[in-house]
C-alpha cells in the first residue's frame, strides 16, 4: 500500500523531505490557476479528517467565493479528543507535510497567512513546527515570492492553553483573536466570516496533510486510495487493551476488526475485546459483534456511531462500562464552556447519575433518566460537545444496558479501579 | 515583587505583536511570557500584559480565567500534569494519582508542601498510545507505572 502521511523522514530535515518529492505539489499548485487547485481538490473527493468528514473542496469553494479579503488558512492542531494522537504524529515525524499542505491552502484560497493553532500541551511539537517553519521560509517555501511565484504566504504556530472545545472551528477562531473560547453561533460559517470577520478556512492537519499528495499525484491516483465514497488513507490511533497501540497509516474503509487484530496486535494479554469506542471518546461505543464494520465515514454511521478523529479506543473483558463512561462524562463536564444551557447543565447531571450508579447509589429509573437528560441536550447545543457528550452515553445503553441495571441493582460487579475512591468508600445498601 | 516584563520579555513580546493583525489577538501568547517571567499569572501580571498590549486589564483577565494552563495561584517549583483520561485510565493511571498522594502529599489542584509539585488532572495530554502519562513542566513521560513514576520524579528537585 502506499503511505504518504507517515513517511518518516530522517531528521525531520527539509532536504530529506524534498528528496522524497516533498514541496513538488507545492511548486505544481503555483503553477496553476487557484481556481484549478480548488476543482483538483474537490475531485479529489477529501473529506475533513477533523471528525465531521465535510468536503474539503466544498468549504474552500465557499471561502473562494466570498469576495472579502484578506482570507486566511486556519489549521486545526488543537487535537484534543481522548483517544486521539495522530496529528501529533504528523508533526512528530513530518512537519514539512503540513506546512506545505497549508502553503497549498494559501495558494488557492489567495490567502496570504496562516495560523497552526497548536494544543497548549503539544510544547515539543511547537518547537519542531518553529524549526520546520524556519527551513521552509529559508528555503523560500514560505514567506515573500515563494518559489519566485511572485506570492506571498506566511505561517505562524498560535498555542492554545488547555480547553478541548478549542478543537470546535468557530471556538478555535474566537480564542485566536485573543478571545474565551466558546463557539459562536452558525451562520455565518467560518468561510464567510472567520478570523476578524474575514473569509476563513478551518482544515485539520491531517486534512491539510493530505493535500501535498493530492496536487502531486493527482485527484485521478487519491481517488483510487481508499473506500471509493471516501477516498485517501486514514490515519488510526489505537489505544487501550491492545498488544501493539500506536498510530497507523491504513486505507479508509479498513475494517475495525483488521485494525485491532492485525495491526495492533489483538487483546492484551491473551483476553477477550469487550468493547471499542472507534473514533475518539465522543463516538458511539461499538460492541464485538460490529468490529467488521469499515472505517469510513459512512458505514461507521451506519452501525450508530461516528468515525470521528479515527480514534480506536479498545477494552478488555475486565474494563467496567460504567466507570468509562463515567471518566468520559468528567471529561465533558468539565470542559463544556458554559455558553448553552442544555451542554452546561446536561454534562454536569449525567456525571452525577453516573456516579451514583457506580458507587452503589443508583436508583431505579436512573437508566431513563439518563437517556432523557441526553436526548434533551441533543441537536439543542450551538456545537456538537453537547451532542457528543449524549451520544457517547446513549451508545453505552445501547450496548451495554445490562451492566448498567446490574450496577443499580447489586452495584459495581468489577475489582476496585486502583485507588478509585468509590471502591474505599462504598455506600453499604 | 516585581511588576513589569525585564528586557528580554519585552523583546518578546514585540516579536509576537508581528504576528497578529490586532493587539488582542497577542494576549494568549503574552500571558505564557507574562507566566514564566512572574511564576503565576498574578494581578500584576496581568496588568503588565494589559499594558503591553494596550488593552483593558478587564479584556486580558477574561481570556486568562477561561483556559486551564494558565495558573492563577502560585505552583510548586515543578508542575505535574497527569491525565487521568479514559485510555490511561483503563492502564491504571489512578494507582498514580494515589503514589503521588502518599509519596509526596500532593492531592489534585494543590502543591506538596515542600513547595516541589503542583499536582494537576489533564484530560488526556495526547499521550494515549503510550499511556499512562504526565508531563512535568515541559517534559513528556510515558509508559508509566508506580516504579517509574517515583524514579522519573526523583529527577526534578
Amino acid at each position: 500500500m502506499t503511505r504518504y502521511l507517515l513517511d518518516v523522514v530522517e531528521n525531520r530535515s527539509i532536504g530529506e523531505y524534498e528528496r522524497a518529492g516533498g514541496y513538488q505539489g507545492l511548486g505544481k499548485a503555483l503553477s496553476m490557476e487557484p481556481g484549478q487547485v480548488i476543482e483538483e481538490v474537490k475531485k479529489s473527493g477529501l473529506r475533513g479528517r477533523g471528525g465531521a468528514g465535510f468536503p474539503t473542496g466544498m468549504k474552500w469553494m465557499f471561502a473562494a467565493g466570498d469576495p472579502k479579503s484578506p482570507k486566511y488558512i486556519a489549521c486545526n492542531a488543537d487535537e484534543g479528543e481522548p483517544g486521539t494522537f495522530k496529528d501529533k504524529a504528523i508533526l512528530d515525524e513530518n512537519p514539512h507535510l503540513l506546512i506545505e499542505g497549508m502553503a497549498i491552502a494559501g495558494h488557492a484560497l489567495k490567502a496570504e497567512l496562516g495560523y497552526i493553532y497548536l494544543r497548549g500541551e503539544y510544547l515539543k511539537e511547537k518547537d519542531i513546527l518553529e524549526t520546520a517553519i524556519s527551513q521552509a521560509r529559508a528555503s523560500g517555501y514560505l514567506g515573500e515570492n515563494i518559489m519566485g511565484s511572485g506570492k506571498r504566504f506566511d505561517v505562524h504556530v498560535h498555542l492554545g492553553a488547555g480547553a478541548y472545545i478549542c478543537g470546535e472551528e468557530t471556538a478555535l477562531i474566537d480564542s485566536l483573536e485573543g478571545k474565551r473560547g466558546q463557539p459562536r453561533l452558525k451562520p455565518p460559517f467560518p468561510v464567510n466570516s472567520g478570523l476578524w470577520g474575514s473569509p476563513t478556512i478551518v482544515n485539520n492537519v491531517e486534512t491539510l496533510a493530505n493535500l501535498p499528495f493530492i496536487v502531486r499525484e493527482g485527484a485521478g491516483r487519491y481517488v483510487r486510495i481508499g473506500d471509493p465514497g471516501c477516498p485517501g488513507n486514514k490515519l488510526f490511533p489505537v489505544s487501550g487493551h491492545v498488544e501493539r497501540p500506536g498510530v497507523y497509516e491504513l486505507p479508509m474503509g479498513t475494517t475495525l476488526r483488521e485494525i485491532i487484530y492485525e495491526h495492533a496486535g489483538g487483546i492484551k494479554n491473551g483476553k477477550t475485546l469487550k468493547a471499542v469506542i472507534p473514533g475518539g471518546i465522543s463516538a458511539p461505543v461499538l460492541p464485538p459483534g460490529l468490529i467488521d464494520c469499515p472505517m469510513d465515514f459512512v458505514s461507521v454511521q451506519k452501525q450508530g456511531s461516528m468515525l470521528g478523529s479515527g480514534g480506536v479506543m479498545v477494552f478488555d473483558e475486565d474494563t467496567c462500562i460504567v466507570r468509562v463512561a463515567h471518566r468520559a462524562l468528567e471529561f465533558f463536564e468539565r470542559e463544556s464552556c458554559g455558553k448553552c444551557t442544555p451542554c452546561r447543565e446536561g454534562t454536569g447531571w449525567l456525571r452525577g447519575i453516573l456516579e451514583r450508579i457506580e458507587t452503589r447509589q443508583g436508583r431505579e429509573g436512573d437508566i431513563r433518566l439518563l437517556e432523557d437528560v441526553s436526548k434533551n441536550i441533543t441537536g439543542n447545543t450551538f456545537c456538537p460537545l453537547g451532542d457528543g457528550a449524549a451520544a457517547a452515553v446513549l451508545g453505552f445503553l445501547m450496548h451495554f444496558r445490562e451492566e448498567f441495571a446490574e450496577h443499580i441493582k447489586n452495584g459495581c460487579p468489577f475489582g476496585p479501579d486502583d485507588l478509585n475512591p468509590y471502591h474505599y468508600n462504598p455506600v453499604q445498601p | 515583587m516585581k511588576n513589569s516584563f525585564g528586557p528580554g520579555a519585552l523583546a518578546l513580546l514585540n516579536e509576537i505583536k508581528t504576528k497578529y493583525p490586532t493587539g488582542r489577538a497577542a494576549i494568549m501568547p503574552a500571558l505564557y511570557v507574562a507566566q514564566e517571567e512572574f511564576g503565576w499569572l498574578m494581578p500584576e501580571a496581568l496588568e503588565a500584559v494589559a499594558d503591553c498590549l494596550e488593552l483593558p486589564e478587564m479584556t486580558v483577565r477574561s481570556t486568562a480565567t477561561f483556559y486551564s494552563m494558565y495558573r492563577h495561584r502560585k505552583a510548586g517549583r515543578n508542575v505535574i500534569r497527569i491525565c487521568t483520561n479514559v485510555s490511561c485510565m483503563v492502564l491504571g493511571a489512578r494507582t498514580l494519582k494515589g503514589v503521588l498522594e502518599g509519596l509526596y502529599g500532593v492531592a489534585p489542584g494543590g502543591v506538596s508542601p515542600d513547595g516541589r509539585f503542583s499536582l494537576e488532572i489533564a484530560d488526556c495530554i495526547g499521550a494515549c498510545g503510550s499511556g499512562p502519562a504526565m508531563l512535568v513542566n515541559d517534559d513528556l513521560h510515558t509508559g508509566l507505572d508506580a516504579k517509574k513514576i517515583i524514579e522519573v520524579l526523583e529527577n526534578y528537585k
